[in-house]
């Protein structure tokens, strides 16, 4: 019975070894590139890569977030090689603390749009009279914005809501999302009945049956001028996206989400 | 220094312990003394929360205290207020997280109590109620202290959960560890330090006090 379950550990432990072995074998001949995101491009990015890759290249792997969460964490060292931010204030800071190639590149303009939660009693009128008025009686129950402190998306929010002079009206009706992509889940769940989100989010087609959108001018908020830059230690993979990123095809996909050009 | 955010973090670390503590003693007595069929299973959905990942629980929860949720639904009818995004919420939700930091010390305090004890109580004729009060919970009060410590600073350290239902709302729902997460984000590093040492102190203070009080129990039982 102990030598059978020697025999038996033995064999195991060979199958595990051939396992690393082929795992090894098989890893990605060149590096991946991996890309930090604003949350704004969750629905965009995905087809850009998709495109890309369409040419034979390995497809970068994509993370998204809050664009003031990556710009600290490339600042700490994180190792991604491209950061699309949702502003240009990240990037500079980036650049500043010495971890950029260069200061970047604008790649979009971005825009913001109201949504309002499917059968919630809110019209979107032309100066968002009517959210201020459903805030005074109790209509709307929860607005939901990204934080300010550290998404570009819930300062222009905010820079919006100030610009009519909602803001008093409607602070104490704030919930934060941790990005612009917690937000819209924030609304799409229903359990806020409106939010100021990235257009390229009201408008993805995982939200169209969730509530309505409207686009707000954007003489309302400092324009949010979306600038990308290619990180140190930039593979080759990454080079080659951060290119594409800048071109026609990319430019086109990013206009089909409702981004402006740069 | 966000001390709004202490305070709240403190009231909810506060509340979720009084309120857990007797659902706790009720759950607890039967599991340590009786044998009834589905036992295992209730200690093991007890533990449950040990193991789960927070963003799991704050998955569940998001839409069964949500606002088209039966139970968000009929929360917001009898109060008018909503339960996501509220301080109510975070509390439900801390209950439920904090469910085997509670149950399992009181359990095993219950568990080291001699059956001949709980057998002189009847003898000497102390009702059931009085039992409780006057023998088995003074001799389980080792269990009893380390659920109170164990779920007070458990609570204080609440992140993932609160990020997913909370919403981030100054002095309702944005905790201090969320506060620092946030102040940390924002480059505000020196706010984020403060507050952190001041995280350290409290659940340091927290578990040295009870190493404190249960040795001295110990020695007077000893």
């Amino acid at each position: 019975m102990g030598k059978f379950l020697y025999r038996l550990l033995l064999l195991i432990a060979q199958l595990v070894a051939q396992f690393v072995v082929i795992q090894q074998a098989g890893a990605e001949p060149a590096a991946v590139a991996k890309v930090a995101a604003a949350a704004d491009l969750q629905y965009a990015l995905p087809e850009i890569v998709q495109a890309f890759a369409a040419g034979g290249e390995p497809p970068p792997r994509l993370s998204f977030g809050s664009s003031g969460v990556f710009a600290h964490q490339i600042a700490n060292g994180a190792p991604f090689e491209i950061f699309l931010s949702a502003d240009e204030s990240y990037v500079a800071l980036v650049h500043q603390g010495g971890r950029a190639e260069d200061a970047g590149t604008p790649y979009a303009t971005g825009r913001l749009a109201l949504f309002i939660a499917r059968g919630a009693p809110i019209v979107g009128d032309r100066d968002l009279a009517d959210l201020g008025r459903a805030a005074g009686d109790g209509r709307l129950k929860r607005l939901a914005i990204a934080n300010p402190e550290h998404a570009p998306y819930g300062r222009a929010a905010r820079e919006a809501l100030q610009h009519l002079g909602l803001w008093p009206l409607l602070e104490s009706k704030l919930v934060l999302g941790e990005n612009a992509a917690q937000a819209a889940q924030f609304v799409a769940s229903g359990n806020a009945q409106a939010g100021i989100l990235p257009l390229s989010l009201a408008r993805a087609p995982a939200l169209a049956d969730k509530g309505a959108f409207m686009t707000l001018p954007q003489s309302w908020h400092a324009p949010l001028r979306q600038r990308m830059v290619l990180l140190k230690g930039a593979g080759e993979n990454a080079r080659r996206f951060y290119r594409y990123l800048g071109q026609g095809e990319a430019r086109a996909i990013l206009a089909r989400h409702g981004f402006g050009p740069p | 220094m966000d001390w709004s955010a202490l305070w709240l973090s403190l009231k909810l670390a506060a509340c979720t312990t009084l309120l857990l503590l007797p659902l706790a003693v009720l759950l607890a007595r039967p599991l340590a003394w009786s044998r009834f069929a589905g036992k295992g299973l209730v200690e093991a959905l007890v533990a449950l929360p040990l193991v789960l990942p927070p963003t799991v629980l704050g998955f569940y929860l998001l839409y069964a205290i949500g606002g088209n949720s039966w139970l968000g639904q009929s929360y917001s009818a009898l109060t008018g207020r909503t339960l996501v995004f509220s301080f109510d919420g975070l509390l439900l939700a801390s209950l439920i997280f904090n469910l085997p930091f509670a149950v399992q010390p009181i359990q095993r305090g219950f568990d080291a109590i001699p059956r001949a004890a709980r057998e002189a109580a009847w003898t000497c004729g102390l009702s059931p109620w009085r039992t409780l009060w006057r023998v088995e919970l003074p001799l389980a009060w080792p269990g009893l202290l380390s659920a109170i410590v164990l779920t007070f600073a458990h609570t204080l350290g609440e992140f993932g959960v609160v990020l997913m239902v909370g919403g981030n709302i100054a002095t309702e729902t944005r905790t201090v560890a969320i506060a620092i997460y946030d102040r940390v984000q924002a480059f505000d590093e020196s706010s984020a330090a403060t507050m952190s040492a001041l995280l350290v102190a409290i659940s340091f203070a927290a578990i040295g006090a009870l190493h404190f009080l249960t040795r001295r129990i110990g020695r007077h039982d000893g």
